[in-house]
C-alpha cells in the first residue's frame, strides 16, 4: 500500500507541475496576476507531494519490503538502519527521486524568499523550474519507477552496493545534487530574464546568492566525493579524472566563472549576455553530467546504473530544455547586450580573464571526457583519456588563474593603475617568493621546480587574499571596530581565495612528494617508508553485520616512538560476494600515513600497500573552507535587507541602463 | 540575430549528434575470448534431478545457451522475449546459475518455461568455465558446438534481429 501511495503522489506532483508551467505563463501573457500567483502554491504543493513519495520509498526500505523491486535490489535484511535509509539514493531510481525532491526544495525556496522579485519574473522563474520538474517526473514514471513491485517476492534483498556502504557516501550524493540542481535556479532566472527582457543589475544581484549557495554545496559534494574515493577505493588516489568526477567538476568550473561574472554584471552592468550564457551553461553541464552518469554512454568506475533507453530519454530532454534555452538566448541576447566600456586594467578586466580561463578549462575537461566518444565516432578503437592529458592541460590553465586571483582582489573597478595594485602587493610577493624557494627544501630536502612554483602560487594566493580585509581594517582608527566593519561578502571572498591557495599547497606537495610501496608482509614483519616504520602485528577475522572481514593491525612508529595503530580491512559482503578495501589512515595536517590490504597471499602473508602523503588533508580542508567562504558571503547583510536593496537595485539598474 | 549568438545551439546540436551515436554503441561490449572456440565442457544435471548431461548434447544444430537465475532481475526483463523465441521454434538451453532447484523450478512455473532443456549449475562452475560475468548472458553455438556470439545482459529484440538471427540461420545451412 505504501509504495502505491508514493507512486500516486508522484503522479499528482506531475499534474501540479503541469499547472505550475501552464497557468503562470498564461497569466503573464494575458496580464492576470491571480494566475501568476498560482506558481507559488503549485511549487509548494509539488514539494509536499514529492516529499510524500520520497518518504514512502524510505519507509519501504526501513520496512524491508522486498516486493518493491528497487528495495530488493539495493537493500538487505542485515543492512544497518543508516544504510537502509541512505540506500534510497543508492541506485538509479532513488537517485532520480532525490533529484526531483531537491529540485522541488529549491523551487519552494524560490517561492518563499523572493521579496525583491517582480511578480511576473517570479511566475516565469517558477514555471521554468516546473518545466524541468515535469521532465524529470516523466523520466521517473516512464523509465525508472522506484515503486515497481515484483512477484514472486524474494526472501531477502540483494544488498546495497558495498562501495556505497560508507558514511561519506551517505551525504555525498545529496550534497552533490544540491549543487547540480541548485544551478537550475540561476538557469530558470536567466530564462525568465531573457523572456521578459529585464536583464539588469537587479537580476544579477538576485541571482548571486542562489548561485553561490548551489556552488558551495557542489564544492562540498566534490570534496566529500574525493575524500570517499581516497578511503574506499584503496588506491590512495583522491582524484581520478573519471567521467563521473568530471561531470561534477565541469559545472563547478562554470559555476565559479558565473559567480565572478555576476559580480561584474551587478557592479558594472557589463558582460550581461555572457553572464546569462554562463547561467545557462552551468545548468546545461549539470544536466549533461546526469546524462553521462545515467546513460552509460561512457565507461566509468562510477557508472552504477545505466540503461540505453534511459539515456535516450535524458538526451531528448536535454535537447528540448537546452535547445529552447540557447535558441531564446540567440534571439534575445543581441538586443540586451550593451557594448559598455570594459577596461582590461581593472577588476572587471581581470574577472574577464578569470572567466576565460575557467571556461576554457571546463571545455578542456569536456573534450577530454568525451574524447572516447569522438574516437569511437571515427572508429579509432576504444580508448580512455587518462590523467596525463588532464594534468597537462589543466596546469597551464590554472596556474595563471591563481596568480591573477591575487591581483584581482586589490584592483579597483572601472579603471585601475596596475602600478598601484602591484605596490600594494609587494610584501606578499616577496614573502611568497621566499617561502616558495625554501619550503620544499626545508620539508623534504629536495627542491623541485614544480614544488617551488606551486608553493609560491599557494602562498601568494593566501597572502593576497588577506590584503583587502587587512587594508580595510587598517583604514579605521579603531582596529576592532574596523574588523567588524568589513562586509561579510569580503570575508567570504577572502576565505575562498585563501582556501584556493591552501588547496594549491596541498595539491603541489601531495602530488610531488608522495611515496608509495607495495610489499609482501606477514605478521611480525615491517616495512619502512620515508622514515616511518609500518609493523604488521597480525590479522584477525571478524564478522560485521552484513560482511565478513580480515582486519590487520599495524603499528606505525618513527625513531622507536609509536605514532599510531592502524587497522585496515578487507571485507567480503555476503549478499553479493564482493570484496571491499577499507584503508586505514593516520593523519596530521602535514602528512597522511595510509595502509591498505591488497590481496591475501599464502602462509598468512598479505600484499600490502603503504603510502606517505604529505599535506593530503589540506586538499579537503581547502574544499570545506572554500564552501564556508561561500556561506559567509551569502550571509552578507545586503542580501537580508530586502527593502533597502530593492531601492539600490532599482537605482543600480537605472544606472546600468544609462 | 548575429551569428555568434547561435554558436551555443550549434555546439549543442553537435554534442547531441555525438551522443546519439554513442548510445548506439555499447561501451560495455566485452568481446569474449571464447568466440570461435568450442564450448567448454560440462556435466550438469537437469533442473529437478536426472542423469548428467554433457556439452556434446548441444551439437548438431544451432542452439542458444542462456545463463539465468531466479534471483536475477535482468532475467525477468528478457524472459518474455525468450518465450517469444521459443514459440518461434528456437532451441534455447537454460543454465540455472548459482540457484537452488526449488527456486529455479518455482520461477519457471511462475513465468513460463522457454527452455528446451534446463540444466542446473548450482555452484556456478560451468558459468566460470564459460566466462560468465553476470546473469543473464546468452551464448550462440553453431552446429559444430563452436561459440559464435555472446550476448551480455538481457537479450533484446534488436540484438536478436541484427546479430544473432543471421548467425543462427548461417549455422543451419
Amino acid at each position: 500500500m505504501i509504495p502505491e501511495i508514493g507512486h500516486f503522489a508522484l503522479l499528482a506532483a506531475l499534474a501540479v507541475a503541469l499547472i505550475q508551467v501552464a497557468l503562470p505563463l498564461l497569466g503573464v501573457w494575458l496580464g492576470r496576476p491571480r494566475w501568476m500567483e498560482v506558481a507559488v502554491s503549485a511549487a509548494q504543493t509539488q514539494f509536499v507531494l514529492i516529499l510524500v513519495a520520497y518518504l514512502c520509498l524510505t519507509w519501504s526500505f526501513i520496512d524491508m519490503d522486498w516486493s518493491v523491486a528497487y528495495v530488493a535490489s539495493n537493500s538487505h535484511s542485515q543492512l544497518p538502519l543508516m544504510y537502509r535509509i541512505s540506500a534510497v539514493w543508492g541506485a538509479h531510481e532513488g537517485s532520480m527521486l532525490l533529484w526531483v525532491l531537491i529540485l522541488a526544495g529549491w523551487m519552494t525556496a524560490v517561492s518563499v524568499f523572493n521579496e525583491r522579485l517582480p511578480r511576473d519574473v517570479l511566475a516565469m522563474t517558477l514555471a521554468v523550474l516546473g518545466a524541468i520538474s515535469i521532465g524529470f517526473l516523466l523520466f521517473i514514471l516512464l523509465t525508472s519507477d522506484p515503486f515497481a513491485r515484483q512477484f514472486p517476492v524474494p526472501l531477502d534483498g540483494r544488498d546495497l552496493n558495498p562501495l556505497l556502504q560508507d558514511p561519506g557516501l551517505v551525504i555525498h550524493p545529496p550534497l552533490l545534487y544540491m549543487g547540480y540542481v541548485g544551478f537550475s535556479v540561476a538557469f530558470a532566472f536567466a530564462f525568465a530574464a531573457l523572456l521578459s527582457g529585464r536583464l539588469d543589475a537587479a537580476w544579477a544581484r538576485w541571482t548571486r546568492p542562489w548561485t553561490t549557495t548551489a556552488w558551495l554545496f557542489l564544492t562540498l559534494g566534490i570534496t566529500l566525493g574525493s575524500w570517499w574515493a581516497y578511503h574506499e577505493l584503496g588506491w590512495g588516489g583522491w582524484w581520478f579524472w573519471d567521467p563521473v568526477e568530471n561531470a561534477s567538476f565541469m559545472p563547478w568550473l562554470v559555476g565559479t566563472a558565473l559567480i565572478h561574472s555576476l559580480a561584474v554584471t551587478e557592479k558594472r552592468g557589463l558582460l550581461k549576455s555572457w553572464t546569462v550564457l554562463l547561467a545557462i551553461l552551468a545548468f546545461s553541464l549539470s544536466l549533461l553530467g546526469t546524462f553521462l552518469v545515467r546513460s552509460g554512454v561512457l565507461v566509468s568506475v562510477h557508472a552504477f546504473a545505466s540503461d540505453p533507453t534511459r539515456g535516450v530519454f535524458i538526451l531528448e530532454f536535454l535537447a528540448v530544455v537546452l535547445g529552447t534555452a540557447f535558441m531564446l538566448y540567440a534571439w534575445r541576447a543581441p538586443k540586451l547586450a550593451r557594448s559598455g566600456e570594459l577596461n582590461l586594467m581593472s577588476r572587471e578586466g581581470l574577472l574577464l580573464f578569470n572567466n576565460v580561463f575557467l571556461v576554457v578549462a571546463s571545455a578542456a575537461v569536456l573534450i577530454g571526457t568525451l574524447y572516447p566518444l569522438f574516437v569511437d565516432a571515427f572508429d579509432l578503437g576504444k580508448i580512455s583519456v587518462g590523467p596525463p592529458y588532464f594534468n597537462m592541460v589543466f596546469l597551464p590553465l590554472s596556474a595563471p588563474l591563481v596568480f591573477l586571483v591575487g591581483i584581482g582582489t586589490v584592483m579597483g573597478w572601472k579603471q585601475a593603475r596596475l602600478g598601484d595594485a602591484l605596490r600594494r602587493l609587494r610584501v606578499p610577493f616577496v614573502i611568497a617568493l621566499l617561502v616558495g624557494l625554501s619550503l620544499p627544501w626545508l620539508l623534504h630536502r629536495k627542491s623541485e621546480l614544480m614544488a617551488m612554483a606551486g608553493t609560491f602560487l599557494a602562498v601568494w594566493a593566501m597572502l593576497t587574499a588577506l590584503v583587502d580585509p587587512w587594508q580595510r581594517i587598517r583604514a579605521k582608527k579603531n582596529r576592532w571596530f574596523g574588523l567588524r566593519q568589513v562586509p561579510r561578502a569580503i570575508w567570504g571572498m577572502s576565505l575562498a581565495h585563501f582556501s584556493l591557495g591552501l588547496w594549491v599547497l596541498g595539491l603541489s606537495f601531495v602530488s610531488l612528494y608522495s611515496v608509495e610501496r607495495d610489499v609482501r608482509l606477514g605478521p611480525g614483519q615491517s616495512v619502512e617508508l620515508s622514515g616511518y616504520t609500518f609493523a604488521m602485528e597480525g590479522v584477525q577475522h571478524y564478522a560485521g553485520p552484513n560482511f565478513d572481514a580480515d582486519r590487520a593491525r599495524f603499528t606505525v612508529s618513527r625513531d622507536g616512538r609509536v605514532l599510531a595503530e592502524l587497522d585496515p580491512e578487507k571485507r567480503r559482503y555476503r549478499a553479493q560476494g564482493s570484496m571491499m578495501t577499507e584503508a586505514a589512515v593516520d593523519h596530521t595536517p602535514m602528512r597522511d600515513l595510509y595502509v591498505a590490504l591488497a590481496e591475501p597471499l599464502e602462509n598468512g602473508d598479505w600484499a600490502v600497500r603503504v603510502y606517505y602523503k604529505p599535506m593530503m588533508r589540506l586538499v579537503w580542508l581547502a574544499g570545506v573552507l572554500m564552501a564556508l567562504g561561500g556561506a559567509i558571503a551569502i550571509s552578507d547583510r545586503r542580501y537580508r535587507l530586502a527593502s533597502a536593496t530593492r531601492r539600490a537595485a532599482v537605482a543600480g539598474g537605472a544606472e546600468a541602463a544609462a | 540575430m548575429r551569428w555568434q549568438y547561435l554558436l551555443p545551439v550549434v555546439v549543442l546540436a553537435g554534442l547531441i549528434g555525438l551522443f546519439v551515436f554513442g548510445l548506439q554503441n555499447d561501451p560495455r561490449e566485452v568481446p569474449s575470448p571464447l568466440i570461435g572456440k568450442p564450448a567448454p565442457a560440462f556435466a550438469l544435471e537437469p533442473l529437478g534431478g536426472g542423469s548428467a548431461v554433457g556439452v556434446d548434447s548441444l551439437k548438431g544444430r544451432p542452439v542458444l545457451v542462456n545463463f539465468f537465475a531466479s534471483w536475477c532481475a535482468g532475467c525477468q526483463v528478457e524472459h518474455p522475449f525468450l518465450m517469444e523465441l521459443s514459440r518461434r521454434g528456437i532451441e534455447i538451453v537454460g543454465l540455472d546459475y548459482k540457484d537452488t532447484d526449488a527456486d529455479g523450478l518455482r520461477w519457471l512455473r511462475q513465468h513460463g518455461n522457454p527452455y528446451a532443456q534446463v540444466l542446473a549449475d548450482p555452484g556456478g562452475k560451468a558459468g566460470l568455465d564459460w566466462g560468465v560475468y553476470g546473469v543473464p548472458e546468452t551464448f550462440v553455438l553453431n552446429a559444430d558446438g563452436i561459440i559464435v556470439y555472446k550476448q551480455i545482459g538481457p537479450m533484446t529484440e534488436d540484438a536478436w534481429r541484427t546479430r544473432i538471427a543471421p548467425l543462427m540461420a548461417g549455422g543451419a545451412e
